[in-house]
């Protein structure tokens, strides 16, 4: 009876291409063929290819080196063009060479960047700060508070409680870490102060949200209202140092956290002074993602943590309590989230002032959604921040672009990233149910 | 292990789902409970479970009066249950699946992932389920989920096992696999409670039958009572078994699908190039076990996903690269498969929801405005003519019963000029005299010269309406076929027992 | 049959009603609540009853009466200074005037199930597109005005639909497109354009814009301009669009059932597209009220977190237009009298208005938490709060 003509595969499918992955190709293509071309704009509008750099964080006039931009440049054109090729003719598949493939493309891109940026500098030769210095230093003191509130966010939505109030619990954080280390004049003590201000706003959030059922958007946002209004208010009570300097002293003046060199590891090459000559604070995040990750994924409250998140009814059927998971993994998320605001006073800048994180919290959550849900994503898309606000640091030495377009752009990077590149993700199933039992 | 249940009472506000249920399970017994839907089988269970409380009577386990204030406690007395929606986290494996709750770890809970594995493997063997404990639960047969959670209740040692309308998602062939497991289980002195509104099914597997209408138990008998006899307990009047259907002489071909693809998000084909043709004044029943296609391919045919490949045809005219929106206005009637996530919105009155894809005709809109009296008038006189019980036109269709919401779905599908209407699982879920009253109006919109399409999984159904029937398994319609074709052989076409378009497809999946 | 109907419709508006009711109860006891811990905080952050807590033991008195004179005088400023004159109140109704339309937009989107936290960028670029038409073109009096509101409108629209868009093409997130939208504003355009000549005050080095010529002001009775009026048109408006239009009736049915307006035949890129656009156009509406009501000229303050409050307001407004006017006003009240606090002898910060804010939609908001409080049984929770439900019917 049946009138099918369309050839099949093996598996009896029709040999048929799927759309999905035809526009997955298509899209691959064109970002490939943009990037190479304006990397060939770069290469051919360099008319000074000489160009000074250094592996440090800061340039010096004496050891700064040399290199070609024609050669740098132009060999990135070369690695994107192969990769255009290789994408039209579909070669990339999905997998960890393709996102080898990709890295290295983006890589290219930024190099060629680089090359037409610094370029033709001649008349500014003499001055040590224009130089390409090294990135990753900057990227990962900037990354350091965004990674922590990513992973409370994580941890969060893995347990089926949107958290949109990361910003709050920054703010929070910031605060309390100000005041503790000023009262304790430690500023490990500031780090356990922003953590206990962070697991407070958590267990508002975990309170109205699991035991009242609220809405967990609206929750996050009026929690950040509260949290802004809250650290202003209190903030207005701290005299200023004119005022009352003993008062202000013991409230608002905060040990900052030095940064600690840790021998050999940070004598590696590029990568060394970056990871391992940071804070305390950055050590407890590298910490934090492991153990986000092994808590998440090899331990008993994790698999439980996650079954809550996806499928909470099922995880009541075996008897497992529902609520206690999810207030768990909302108080841990607290902690670093807490941790994370402390960057903003006792890691960074010392003194709390006005809303210091400025919607860092927002970034770290469009991070989590970058991230796919996962610790490591999660990590790797708060670094891409970072990464980009250390550039746009790095490039405001000179007036080439906009200083507003600079700051823009890690914004609109995201938007493009969120548009373009992870579109329709798939959510943990039951991230902001309540659950109720029937 | 004996159960018993003594005078057990549900209420929800002033609404009483259970009322006085007494109950006796007795040690290595399958008991059925036969009852309508919503005639409070699952409040019943829930209560056993521990997942609702009581508001009155007990419950006994060997003679001991015992209280469940959640799901660990009734297990901790060996209940067990397998729930109608399966209780898996779909990304988890197998065995995840199965350990979560029972953890097997080492040193300060690390997952010991390895020892789960073994234990699912060996009662998987021991038990004959043929389980693969690395699978991911969301890539497995609906037949092989519900052995998962059977695994799940037997790792917790259950004594007694309660089965929640475990057939609804089986062929008939794993069905009858389903009930070897019961059987094994019961040899063991596993008790085996099973909740069915199937009454063929209840004769062949049951030791004893209690039958529950409204709330209460309203007899036991054993498995030798006739079928008529059961149908009449549990609906509490004679029913009529069989749609009055007269003869009819089909026309031509009005919905054509040729060669259709559909592939879901995860990039799997799901529709293989079906073909098929829906003629004026016939039904055309495609039956077939959930999951073979037929929710792809519905939805397919109205535009709500993207066919691939392939063309469909309305009247002559092609239509497939048409919006949901023009295959509507072109005269297709629609009753979706999942009422309450895509036949209405429950937040909206009864009034709004009968016009949710009538509002912009001229009939019920002035340029932007919404025509409100026609909208209100419109809803009283079909709230009259389907017999929708409803307080007011301004309900939310939410707190409707099933039965009646579903009649909202028709009633606003029937209000309007069709040339084909599409119903996927038309009375799924709904009580007995709503399901007549619905397939009257099906074979009435037939005797008018519409070009039906059905799906179902519902063998009775299908029996019920079907002028032709066809038969669809792993994505492909493997036969055309009257219906007169006997119960057995449509069963063995939908386990894929005669696949016409290869004849090397065997029954892998259900072994 | 008609008289069956008309008990039905009798038992319609009873229901209603009492709803209503509710719903006023529930408001005031979160704002009594609100205050309650306002009060809290005043008498914590009062001086000398701070001082006098030293000794707390032996002269309890003494911490109470000063708690007591902090937490009245703060509170007969704050009502004083928002409703308690002429000035007092105009000077709340133009502040509530751009809370209003911008919490319309909101709470529209809200109804079509977006969640807009966007309203701060979109009203950026409004208000550029506002004061750019307002001091560079020379129309008559009126037109300026309307070409100006205009302007705002159809830049907010597009600001904000494209957020819409971009949702329905890629699914991408509106929550974070829009936070990544609002700093784009902020930090990128308003920042580029407060130093364009274009928009700059000639003679100025600062960021700041030039100032909208007066044809282009909204008219003026008294101290009040009348802003509040156009926010009234724009409740109405939202009114009649969410409950009389067909437009409303597809955004209701996408926000609540995106699959069954679907499978209605409704377009729900389109849905998403069009709340969008709408938000940004009340956004704009918000923004003409700064630009051509208020201010005069932009600055990179001049939004303050006005963005962000249009959030709570709609969300205490329940998504309802009426709702939101009366959000609107209350907020402007809080805000203006908080403001008036400062400048009493206790001098109570004016961030409290906002903690005060946050803490009335947050009770709001959690319908249990008051029931609990007051052992009050409500029926339901009120339909925009109401999270999605994992309950299953029972049966």
């Amino acid at each position: 009876m049946s009138t099918s003509t369309a050839p099949r595969t093996a598996s009896g499918d029709v040999a048929i291409r799927d759309r999905a992955d035809v526009l997955r190709q298509v899209k691959t293509v064109v970002v490939l063929a943009i990037a190479a071309l304006l990397v060939l704009l770069f290469a051919l509008s360099v008319d000074d290819p000489k160009i000074y750099w250094t592996l440090e964080e800061r340039a010096r006039l004496d050891t700064r080196r040399t290199l070609n931009a024609h050669v740098v440049a132009w060999s990135a054109f070369g690695y994107l063009v192969v990769a255009l090729v290789l994408a039209a003719l579909n070669r990339i598949r999905r997998g960890w060479v393709a996102g080898l493939v990709f890295f290295g493309a983006g890589l290219a891109f930024y190099a060629g960047f680089l090359m037409w940026f610094f370029a033709d500098q001649r008349e500014l030769a003499g001055i040590g700060a224009i130089s390409i210095v090294n990135p990753l230093p900057q990227t990962v003191l900037y990354a350091t508070p965004l990674v922590l509130g990513a992973l409370a966010g994580t941890l969060c939505e893995r347990a089926g409680v949107v958290n949109i109030a990361i910003e709050g619990q920054f703010l929070m954080g910031a605060f309390f870490a100000s005041v503790a280390s000023s009262l304790a004049y430690s500023a490990e003590a500031g780090l356990l102060g922003g953590a206990l201000a962070g697991v407070a706003v958590a267990s508002l959030l975990a309170c109205f949200a699991i035991k009242f059922h609220i809405n967990q958007i609206v929750l996050g946002v009026v929690l950040i209202a509260l949290c802004l209004g809250l650290t202003n208010f209190l903030l207005g009570q701290i005299p200023t140092a004119r005022e009352n300097p003993v008062l202000a002293s013991y409230l608002n003046q905060p040990v900052t956290l030095d940064p600690i060199r840790i021998p050999v590891l940070a004598d590696i090459p590029v990568l060394g002074p970056a990871l391992f000559n940071q804070s305390l604070l950055a050590y407890l995040m590298y910490a934090s993602v492991a153990l986000v990750t092994w808590l998440l994924f090899q331990t008993r409250w994790g698999l439980r943590v996650r079954a809550v998140g996806e499928h909470p009814k099922a995880v009541d059927t075996v008897g497992i309590n529902v609520a206690r998971r999810r207030w768990s993994a909302v108080l841990l998320g607290g902690v670093f989230a807490g941790l994370g605001g402390a960057f903003f006073t006792v890691g960074s800048t010392g003194a709390f002032d006005q809303n210091p994180s400025n919607g860092q919290g927002f970034i770290a959550l469009a991070a989590v959604i970058m991230g796919r849900w996962h610790p490591i994503g999660a990590t790797a898309a708060a670094t891409f921040f970072g990464f980009m606000l250390a550039t746009r640091d790095q490039l405001s030495v000179l007036t080439k672009i906009d200083s507003e377009l600079l700051s823009a752009a890690p914004y609109l990077a995201t938007v493009i990233a969120v548009a373009g590149f992870v579109g329709r993700v798939r959510p943990p199933a039951a991230s902001g149910e309540p659950y109720l039992k029937s | 292990m004996k159960l018993e249940i003594r005078g057990l009472t549900k209420r929800f506000g002033s609404f009483t789902a259970n009322d006085g249920i007494d109950l006796t399970v007795e040690e290595g017994e399958i008991h059925c409970l036969l009852g309508e839907n919503g005639a409070g089988k699952s409040t019943l269970m829930n209560m056993l479970y521990g997942l609702l409380e009581p508001t009155e009577g007990e419950i006994l386990v060997d003679g001991e009066p015992v209280s469940f204030s959640s799901p660990g406690d009734a297990i901790d007395r060996g209940i067990g249950m397998v729930h109608q929606h399966f209780m898996l986290v779909p990304v988890f494996t197998v065995a995840e699946n199965v350990a979560l709750g029972r953890e097997d770890v080492r040193g300060p809970g690390i997952l010991d992932r390895r020892a789960s594995a073994r234990r699912v493997r060996e009662l998987s063997e021991a038990y004959r389920l043929s389980v693969e404990p690395d699978a991911i639960v969301e890539t497995l047969p609906v037949g092989v989920q519900q052995r998962v959670e059977i695994l799940k209740a037997l790792t917790r040692e259950a004594k007694v096992l309660i089965l929640d309308e475990p057939t609804a998602v089986l062929t008939p062939q794993e069905t009858d696999e389903l009930f070897a497991i019961m059987r094994r289980l019961k040899a063991e002195g596993t008790s085996i409670i099973f909740i069915t509104h199937k009454l063929r099914e209840v004769r062949a597997v049951a030791d004893r039958i209690s039958v529950i209408r409204r709330g209460k138990v309203v007899g036991t008998t054993s498995p030798q009572a006739s079928e008529a006899e059961l149908a009449e307990l549990m609906v509490g009047r004679k029913v009529n078994l069989v749609v009055e259907k007269s003869e009819r002489e089909a026309g031509a071909p009005v919905l054509s699908a040729r060669d259709l693809v559909v592939v879901d998000p995860r990039g799997h084909q799901v529709v293989k190039g079906v073909s098929l043709d829906v003629r004026a004044g016939e039904v055309l029943c495609v039956a077939g076990v959930q999951g073979n296609g037929q929710t792809e391919l519905v939805k397919s045919l109205l535009g709500l996903v993207r066919a691939e490949g392939g063309s469909i045809t309305l009247a002559g005219e092609d239509i497939t690269h048409d919006s949901p929106r023009a295959r509507l206005e072109r005269g297709i009637g629609y009753v979706p498969e999942d009422r309450s996530s895509d036949g209405f919105v429950g937040d909206f009155s009864i009034r709004d929801n009968l016009v949710l894809d009538l509002f912009r005709s001229e009939q019920f809109s002035r340029g932007p405005a919404l025509a409100l009296r026609a909208i209100a008038d419109n809803a009283e006189a079909r709230i009259e003519e389907f017999d929708i019980r409803t307080p007011s036109a301004s309900t939310h269709v939410a707190a409707l019963s099933g039965g009646n919401q579903q009649k909202v779905v028709v009633a606003r599908e029937m209000s309007r000029p069709l040339t084909v209407l599409i119903a996927a699982q038309p009375t799924r879920g709904v009580d007995v005299g709503s399901i007549e009253f619905i397939h009257q109006r099906i074979i009435a919109e037939r005797d008018q010269g519409v070009a039906v399409l059905i799906v179902s999984t519902e063998l009775d159904e299908v029996y019920a309406l079907a002028d032709r029937i066809a038969v669809m398994y792993d994505g492909r319609v493997v036969d055309v076929v009257g219906p007169d074709t006997p119960r057995e052989e449509i069963g063995l076409l939908m386990a894929g027992g005669r696949d016409s378009t290869d004849g090397q497809n065997d029954v892998e999946d259900i072994a | 049959m008609s008289e069956a109907a008309a008990t039905v419709q009798e038992e319609e508006k009873q229901e209603r009603s009492a709803r209503l009711r509710d719903d006023i109860v529930t408001t005031m006891l979160a704002i009594v609540a609100a205050l309650l811990i306002g009060a809290v905080l005043i008498a914590f952050s009062y001086e000398r009853s701070l001082d006098s807590l030293s000794y707390v033991f032996s002269y309890p008195q003494d911490f109470f009466r000063h708690s007591g004179d902090a937490i009245w005088t703060s509170y007969e400023a704050m009502v004083k200074g928002s409703v308690g004159s002429i000035s007092a109140l105009s000077e709340t109704l133009e502040r509530a005037a751009p809370l209003i339309c911008a919490g319309l937009g909101v709470a529209l989107a809200f109804r079509a199930g977006l969640f807009n936290i966007g309203a701060q960028g979109q009203m950026i670029v409004a208000a550029l597109a506002a004061g750019y038409v307002g001091w560079t073109w020379d129309l008559p009096v009126g037109l300026h005005l309307l070409v100006s509101i205009g302007a705002a409108v159809v830049v907010g629209g597009c600001y904000g639909g494209f957020v819409g868009a971009l949702k329905a093409r890629t699914g991408a997130h509106e929550v974070i497109t829009t936070i990544m939208l609002n700093y784009i504003a902020l930090l990128g355009i308003l920042a580029f354009a407060l130093l364009h000549p274009a928009f700059q005050r000639p003679g100025q080095t600062e960021p700041l814009s030039d100032r909208v010529a007066d044809s282009a002001a909204y008219p003026v009775i008294g101290d009040l301009h009348l802003g509040i009026l156009v926010a009234l048109l724009a409740a109405a408006l939202t009114w009649w669009i969410l409950d009389r239009s067909t437009l409303g009736f597809q955004l209701k049915a996408v926000g609540s059932n995106p699959e069954a307006a679907r499978t209605a035949g409704m377009s729900v890129p389109m849905a998403y597209t069009s709340a969008m656009v709408l938000a940004g156009v009340f956004s704009g509406l918000a923004a003409t009220m700064l630009v051509n009501g208020d201010r005069f000229a932009i600055s990179s303050t001049l939004f303050g977190t006005i963005g962000f409050d249009a959030i709570t307001v709609a969300l205490l407004g329940r998504g309802k237009p009426l709702g939101t006017v009366l959000a609107g006003l209350l907020f402007g009240a809080l805000q203006v009298g908080g403001r008036a606090m400062e400048a009493t002898s206790v001098g109570t910060s004016p961030d409290l208005a906002q903690v005060l804010q946050a803490l009335i939609v947050l009770f709001v908001a959690a319908p249990a938490l008051i029931a609990a409080l007051t052992r009050r049984r409500r029926r339901e929770p009120p339909p925009a709060f109401a999270a999605p439900s994992t309950q299953e019917e029972a049966a």
